[in-house]
């Protein structure tokens, strides 16, 4: 066992919370920013779903590798992707960690695992999925981690790479983040059979549901899906319930639309991530100072940030053409 | 005839109330077709008006759904499916271009299918690389599919209307900074008949042909253009397939010079395939060779900049023209393009 391994099982509960913190504040920092028009692009944001991302991305090892969405921002931290080039990224700055090509919505960080994301809906299920083949016929030893929403299991690739990666027992964790809604579209107004983790039973994919909100929940079965894959039992499904906070994209709230089940504002508040574990962390015997130092230390990370996005050059106009194809060699 | 002026949303949404009041086979879906921004306000009300069973959110599933919108039209119904984004139609390819345009061909002219893709296109505001494609040309390439490209609230409601009454596939791009352009509409909607370009605005020097949005941007240009001397013809094709070629010939044997703006891409767009009609049909009338402006040929990137060198302009448009008539860009203030869109959706 590593010392880094060791330190994070000493202290998982605490480093879920740094996680989910890091996540809140940046998009809390976001949202502010928003109306000053520097952030020049859509936002599609995480909050209230940061238990997904922090769980599944403490679960796996150096050198698995993620595959996520448009709404990235969440997987993208919890990862470790460095935090000055996701606002340098949102300010379409030359430092972002696409170069200010990508924007909010193709968040990259490969050195940590992440490796993009895409705005085309479940795009990404059949390239995790091939992802998780090359692993298997390289004879890696990795895992693949594919995130998606409840609106991404409607198209057919999702079927299709699941019955791939069951057939040819890939080492892929598919993980499914139910936040109860596709854009405006309700699960039960797309799918009769609302308990998404069955829908690919007969495949031969084994699903469960667990609960999103709770970190120590998402990081404890994520590490045992994460394991068996490694260990060559092949694919699941995990899918895990959660709330979107925002509106689908952009920094402002809906909760009074037509669209949302009168109690969302209620549940989402009730189930929120970072009360639920800071609630564990108390009840552990955490005292508030050690999580008020986490909360200004993180501060201080995303002004850093901040400053960083601020201070960094955009691209030039000539640099337009730049990186369409890679050189050879 | 009567007039009200209409923005082009409302010209839209004037134009399907009036479709689907007189004919009940006709419906629409698509995702978001039944929420609150109901697609830029084109379908507000529906839902309250026609009944779910006409008016229906889909599951995320273009591919299947758009073989569904096929299959309904093949069974007797009108179809008109929405879609927020015209990238999305990337998915349903296969169902557009080896079923729905086949059809009629494939038998023989027995049947046919009579279906609108309503789909919105265009730049703006860090959309980035996937969200911001024009793919007309697309679908221009095959046989069996024809497309439009509303410029004005005019063009929006009479094509619209003329593509629904149309027992072929259309394919109708919707551009998203149009809108909020007002313009007068017949008080009732009336069909626009496909293949009819319009001048948008006379000039002797040379021809602009552009459509959709950048229609409004080459009008721009022209002003500014005829303010230093330049008498520019603006011509807006309106339907890409059928192409009124006469329409286009016509004013470069007026004007000896034509450019050509796309919204897309110009390699084996569009305005290739203008450049090429002239070419090959007007070759006699040119007096310099054509020019073709379209986004730059890489992915749409989502900095500030880099976004601003991607998409042709009003500007670049003027600076092509002087280019062209081998005279200096003045010295006075470009047109600006005027986006009044911000995000976030
Ligand atoms: C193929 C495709 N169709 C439609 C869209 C438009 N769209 C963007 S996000 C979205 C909803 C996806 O919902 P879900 O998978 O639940 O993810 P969430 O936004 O809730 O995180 C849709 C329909 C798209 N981006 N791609
Ligand atoms: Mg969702």
């Amino acid at each position: 066992m590593s010392p880094r391994t060791a330190r994070k099982l000493a202290d998982v509960d605490l480093t879920l919370y740094r996680l989910m913190l890091r996540i809140r504040r940046a998009e809390e920092r976001i949202v502010a920013l928003y109306p000053s028009d520097k952030i020049q692009s859509p936002v599609h944001l995480s909050v209230g779903q940061e238990a997904v991302a922090a769980g599944v991305s403490l679960a796996l090892a150096d050198g698995d590798r993620v595959h996520g969405t448009y709404r990235g921002h969440g997987v993208y931290i919890a990862k470790g992707g460095d935090l000055g080039r996701l606002f340098a990224e949102l300010y379409g700055k030359d430092t972002g960690c696409a170069r200010g090509r990508g924007g909010s919505m193709h968040l990259t960080a490969p050195e940590v695992g992440l490796v993009g994301c895409s705005a085309i809906v479940a795009s990404l299920i059949p390239v995790a999925t091939g992802d998780a083949l090359a692993e298997k016929m390289r004879g890696g030893g990795r895992v693949v981690c594919s995130l998606f929403g409840d609106g991404a299991i409607d198209e057919g690739v999702f079927y299709e790479s699941v019955n791939f990666a069951v057939l040819k027992s890939l080492p892929i964790v598919y993980v499914l983040e139910n936040n109860g809604y596709a854009i405006h579209s309700r699960v039960p107004d797309r799918h009769k059979q609302t308990e998404l983790f069955r829908l690919t039973e007969g495949l031969g994919l084994r699903g469960r549901r667990y609960d999103g909100n709770d970190a120590r929940v998402v990081y404890k079965t994520m590490s045992a899906a994460v394991a068996a894959a490694r260990r060559g039992k092949g694919p699941v499904l995990l899918e895990y319930m959660t709330n979107r906070w925002h509106e689908h994209v952009g920094p402002g709230t809906d909760f009074q639309e037509a669209y949302r089940y009168p109690k969302d504002r209620e549940r989402a508040l009730r189930s929120d991530p970072l009360k639920i574990l800071a609630a564990a962390l108390a009840r552990r015997g955490e005292s508030r100072a050690r999580l008020d130092a986490v909360a200004a230390e993180i501060a201080g990370e995303v002004d850093a940030a901040v400053a960083f996005a601020e201070s960094s050059p955009f691209p030039r106009a000539e640099s337009l053409r730049e990186g369409l194809y890679v050189e050879s060699g | 005839m009567k007039t009200k002026r209409l923005n082009y949303g409302q010209a839209i949404h004037a134009a399907l109330t009036h479709a689907m009041e007189k004919d009940p086979t006709v419906f629409v879906m698509g995702i978001g077709v039944d929420d609150h921004k109901a697609v830029f306000g084109t379908t507000r009300g529906f839902v309250e008006r026609f009944g779910r069973a006409r008016v229906f959110d889909t599951p995320i599933s273009e591919g299947a759904m758009t073989g569904i919108a096929v299959g309904a039209a093949l069974g007797g119904m009108r179809p008109v499916h929405v879609h927020i984004r015209a990238d999305f139609l990337y998915l349903a390819m296969d169902q557009l271009l080896n079923i729905a345009a086949k059809w009629s061909s494939m038998s023989g002219g027995r049947a046919s299918v009579p279906l609108v893709i309503r789909a919105v296109i265009g730049r703006s505001w860090g959309q980035g690389a996937q969200h911001s494609q024009s793919p007309q040309s697309m679908f221009m390439h095959v046989p069996g599919i024809k497309v439009a490209m509303p410029t004005t609230p005019a063009d929006a409601q009479g094509l619209l209307l003329a593509a629904i009454e149309d027992p072929n596939p259309v394919v109708l791009l919707e551009h998203r900074l149009l809108y909020n352009l007002v313009g007068d509409v017949p008080a009732t909607p009336v069909a626009v008949p496909f293949g009819r370009a319009v001048v948008r605005r006379e000039g002797a020097d040379l021809t602009i042909v552009a459509g959709s949005h950048m229609a409004v941007e080459s009008l721009k240009a022209a002003e500014f253009l005829a303010k230093h001397g330049v008498s520019a013809e603006v011509v807006d094709p309106v339907t890409l397939v059928p192409l009124d070629r006469d329409a286009i010939l016509r004013s470069l044997a007026k004007t000896g010079r034509l450019l050509v703006v796309d919204s897309s891409w110009t390699t084996c767009g569009a305005s290739a395939e203008i450049a090429a009609l002239a070419a090959e049909k007007g070759f006699d009338s040119l007096a310099a060779p054509v020019r073709r402006l379209g986004m730059q040929p890489v992915v749409c990137p989502v900095s500030k900049p880099l976004e601003k060198a991607f998409y042709p302009n009003a500007e670049t448009i003027a600076a092509e023209a002087f280019s062209m008539l081998g005279r200096p860009f003045p010295d006075a203030p470009a047109p600006e393009l005027v986006d009044d869109f911000k995000g976030p959706f």
